[in-house]
């Protein structure tokens, strides 16, 4: 039968791709802090949360998952080859099995169940602000917690505006805004900093200190629209709401620029107003801020950093 | 076509000559139409309608996301709106796009999927089902009817108005989260949308009410509400998430109309309102909504699966209630999509809890259909196969539910492309399968003609390939973090674009082959006979001729104990 015999070929194919896709997820040479091409898997991690984030996806969920998806193609394609009006003319007629239909009923339960135990303690990780004292799951999502991180030392104020960020170091009492580099009449292929990503670079970059706890409060202006700021490699993503001052957490162990994009739809230049963020050394980062709190400059100030490569 | 069919099936007689002065003809037949046969078939024709504006409005977005930079929409805007400075037609091409994606979600959500299964086919079916003559109230039926058509011109004027300042259509995504729809678009637009949205919702009311009644009251004599088939049972679950969820929308955008024009600050945070309050009301909607879009296809699903297995449903009554319990749970687990919004660990964790448990009834009604085909003599007729490419595809965009059901997992992917795919594979791929098997299911019964089974499995192969070349590498792309909603994306994500958007041109010719299929059959005309499907068939509308007469069951049939569902 035509249908029989595609239905296995596809099957087949299916099933080889699944299967692989585990495999495949953590297989792939990924850069950092940006997407890279043909990218299938998350981009690559530099803080305790998102290590948490990528062992939860790619472990319990991507297993789960793909056992599942595999097991109901499994049993569809016995039913095609078993139960079809050649190869069984006569149907059976029974409609009920109590024991099937409890195991087909608890055993998700347990599934779901073994799953909520990391899912929980990733959650919790994310909303908690390091206090010094609490331990993080990082990549170990079934332990009780093992990664110190310190308390948060300190804190940016990120709001959204139509369409660009505006940073303030809180403590310090300064801000300045970052815009898309480029233009949109030629599609933002920007001149200066040729070597960063279009669409991703921005004209001031947001300038963090490597191994510290950074405490983000994230808002958008009172008479905006809702904006959300999100770093995939940081694995945080929080809603930039007026009127509303919403916090979340992230401790870069790399130096380094991370991009992320606006991530709640804001108008029309929603994919024009992205998010870099540059982690620096504690010593680049206390010349930067000394700088930037005397001149009050963001361009003067970022000039005492080495260049970008 | 339809009409001529029905003129035939009634002039050849069955049962019901006596009724000819009653059969109205010509334009009123339809326009005043009291039938819910004749209102289902104008319900399904809508439908396609709409589908096709929305599927060409996504054909735009695939194309511009084809390469990346901007293709195609700055152009447009420049011969849509006559403007001639490049910025400027940039600039209108951007809100454009978000406009396209705004009126497709729309359009596909209120005005192709619900009209197709809880207009057309709940319409036509349920009350064939039940061995009802007609629905209860059939002149609220037509009313519900001609609202729609009403609400979608209203959606279709709201892209030609002023939106956000200086531009044109409402762009602010279907959710219509304020303050973008309140501020963000000053212009009457989105004054339309609210409007549409309004007398859509009052036409879903309506026709919900009508169908709860009409499956409560008018059922057959002997047919016990566990005796009613699946369909009937999914409607009527169906009509009640449209009754209690509908109301809350209709009172979340009229607050966001009087926001908007009469000065109040529901939402606004300078007046001590909360734009996060929105979302709670859109969403104890919205979340009901996705399950309103699904769950008539499950009962089209049973019956198929039931019928070219010649074997009963298995496991009938978790079936009906895992449907009841989908029903309830899905009013519980609203905030799900909003875990990035900046609520407290504790809300999260409950609605982790709660949107996990869903996965409990879905899977026990992905088994209960392997276990119905499980021993049966399956013919692999049309029908079946999109049945069958149903519960495939369904399981996929279910799992990966499961994944976003993780508030931790969500963080990285909440507003990426990987929740498009999933939405996508559920509704596109889930209930869009379900309303093909339906239409090439119940095809022979509404039209008393059979399609071609071959351009029906080419149209079949063909969708299969398109939409999952279109979504599968669209959790790539979320996994990456491609940002939903972006008319441009940084160069890394062009891979998988290209080749969703190559998806989306498969798709386009398995449509093709659709309409050519549905034209083919009108013209050949090749009777079906009442029953096409043999044994297996066991639902009351195929003890009828094909297509029913105008008016059926004026004596009611008689459900005796054996003949169950």
């Amino acid at each position: 039968m035509v249908t029989g015999q595609f239905v296995r070929k596809l099957g087949a194919a299916a099933t080889a791709m699944l299967a692989l896709m585990p495999a495949f997820a953590s297989a792939q040479e990924i850069g950092k802090g940006h997407p890279e091409p043909g990218q299938f898997h998350l981009q690559q991690s530099v803080t305790p949360i998102m290590d948490s984030i990528v062992a939860f996806h790619d472990g319990p969920l991507m297993w789960t998952i793909t056992l599942i998806v595999l097991f109901v193609l499994a049993l569809l394609i016995v039913i095609v080859l078993r139960f079809n009006a050649k190869a069984n003319p006569v149907p059976a007629r029974f409609t009920h099995n109590t024991l099937i239909e409890v195991i087909w009923t608890v055993l998700p339960i347990v599934v779901l169940i073994i799953i909520a135990i990391p899912s929980f303690g990733v959650l919790s990780d994310q909303l908690t602000v390091p206090d010094g004292e609490r331990k993080f799951l990082g990549a170990n999502i079934f332990s009780f917690g093992e990664v110190e991180v310190p308390a948060a030392s300190l804190t940016i104020k990120a709001s959204g505006e139509q369409w660009y960020w505006n940073y303030e170091y809180v403590d310090e009492g300064v801000a300045f805004d970052s815009n898309i580099l480029g233009s949109a009449v030629d599609s933002y292929h920007q001149t200066i900093k040729p070597n960063q990503p279009r669409l991703l670079a921005v004209d001031n970059e947001l300038i963090v200190p490597v191994d510290t706890t950074v405490r983000m409060q994230v808002t958008s202006s009172p008479s905006g629209v809702i904006h959300a700021f999100a770093v995939p490699s940081f694995g945080i993503k929080i809603d930039a709401v007026p009127g509303r001052l919403n916090e979340t957490w992230f401790n870069s162990r790399e130096t380094g620029l991370f991009y992320g994009q606006c991530s709640e739809l804001c108008g029309k230049d929603h994919a024009f107003m992205p998010i870099a963020v540059r982690v620096v050394t504690a010593e680049e980062y206390q010349a930067f801020i000394t700088a930037f709190k005397e001149s009050r400059d963001y361009a003067s100030a970022v000039a005492v950093l080495p260049a970008i490569q | 076509m339809s009409e001529a069919a029905h003129l035939e099936a009634h002039a050849t007689g069955h049962d019901h000559a006596a009724h000819d002065h009653h059969t109205p003809t010509g334009w009123r037949r339809w326009v005043l139409s009291t039938n819910h046969k004749d209102i289902g078939i104008m319900y399904l024709v809508f439908s396609i309608v709409a589908g096709i504006v929305g599927g060409l409005l996504s054909g735009f977005m695939r194309m511009e996301l084809q390469e990346p930079g901007i293709q195609i929409f700055h152009g447009l805007a420049s011969m849509v709106y006559g403007i001639s400075d490049p910025s400027g037609s940039i600039d209108a091409g951007k809100q454009m796009f978000n406009v396209f994606t705004t009126a497709h979600a729309l359009i596909m959500v209120f005005f192709m999927v619900m009209p197709a299964t809880m207009g057309g086919f709940a319409n036509y079916f349920a009350p064939l089902m039940v061995g009802a003559p007609d629905t209860a109230f059939p002149r609220i039926n037509n009313i519900a009817f001609w609202l729609l058509p009403v609400a979608f011109i209203l959606l279709l004027m709201s892209l030609f108005f002023e939106g956000a300042s200086g531009t044109t259509g409402f762009g602010g995504g279907w959710t219509v989260y304020p303050p973008l729809s309140t501020v963000g678009h000053p212009g009457p637009a989105m004054d339309f949308a609210i409007l549409s949205l309004h007398v859509a919702g009052v036409s879903s009311i309506l026709g919900a009410i009508n169908l709860i009644t009409t499956i409560l009251n008018m059922r057959a004599p002997g047919m016990t509400i566990h005796k009613m088939p699946l369909f009937a049972w999914s409607v009527l679950v169906t009509a009640f998430l449209l009754l209690l969820a509908l109301p809350v929308l209709a009172g979340a955008i009229t607050m966001l109309l009087t926001d908007r024009n009469f000065g109040t600050t529901f939402f606004a945070p300078e007046g001590g309102g909360d734009p996060v309050l929105f979302q709670h009301l859109f969403w104890f909607f919205g979340h009901p909504e996705v399950y309103i879009m699904i769950l008539p296809g499950f009962g089209i699903v049973s019956h198929i699966v039931s019928t070219f297995s010649r074997k009963p449903i298995f496991g009938y009554m978790a079936m009906a209630y895992a449907m009841v319990a989908i029903g309830f749970v899905g009013f519980v687990v609203w905030a799900h999509h909003m875990y990035t919004t900046g609520m407290s660990l504790d809300v999260q964790r409950y609605f982790v809890a709660a949107t996990m448990v869903i996965a409990v009834p879905t899977g026990v009604k992905i088994f209960s259909w392997i276990a119905t085909m499980w021993g049966g003599s399956i013919t692999f007729r049309l029908p079946m196969l999109w049945a069958i490419g149903f519960i495939f595809l369904f399981t996929v965009g279910g799992v990966t539910g499961v994944v976003l059901a993780n508030a931790g997992a969500d963080r990285a992917l909440h507003d990426t492309y990987y929740v498009v795919a999933h939405f996508h594979y559920v509704l596109s791929l889930g209930a869009v399968f379900s309303i093909f098997a339906g239409w090439y299911y119940w095809y022979p019964k509404m039209f008393g003609y059979m399609y071609n089974e071959l351009l029906g499995k080419l149209h079949f192969w063909t969708m299969f390939v398109g939409v999952n070349l279109i979504f599968f590498p669209q959790h790539f792309l979320g996994l990456a973090g491609m940002p939903r909603r972006y008319i441009d994306y940084p160069d890394a994500f062009t891979l998988w674009n290209r080749v969703s958007s190559i998806g989306y041109y498969v798709t386009f010719v398995a449509m093709l082959i659709f309409f050519y299929a549905t034209w083919e059959a009108s013209r050949k005309k090749r009777p079906a006979g009442d029953n096409p499907w043999g044994d297996g068939a066991t639902t009351l509308e195929w003890t009828l001729s094909s297509p029913p007469p105008f008016h059926q069951f004026s004596t009611l049939p008689k459900i005796d104990s054996t003949n169950a569902h």
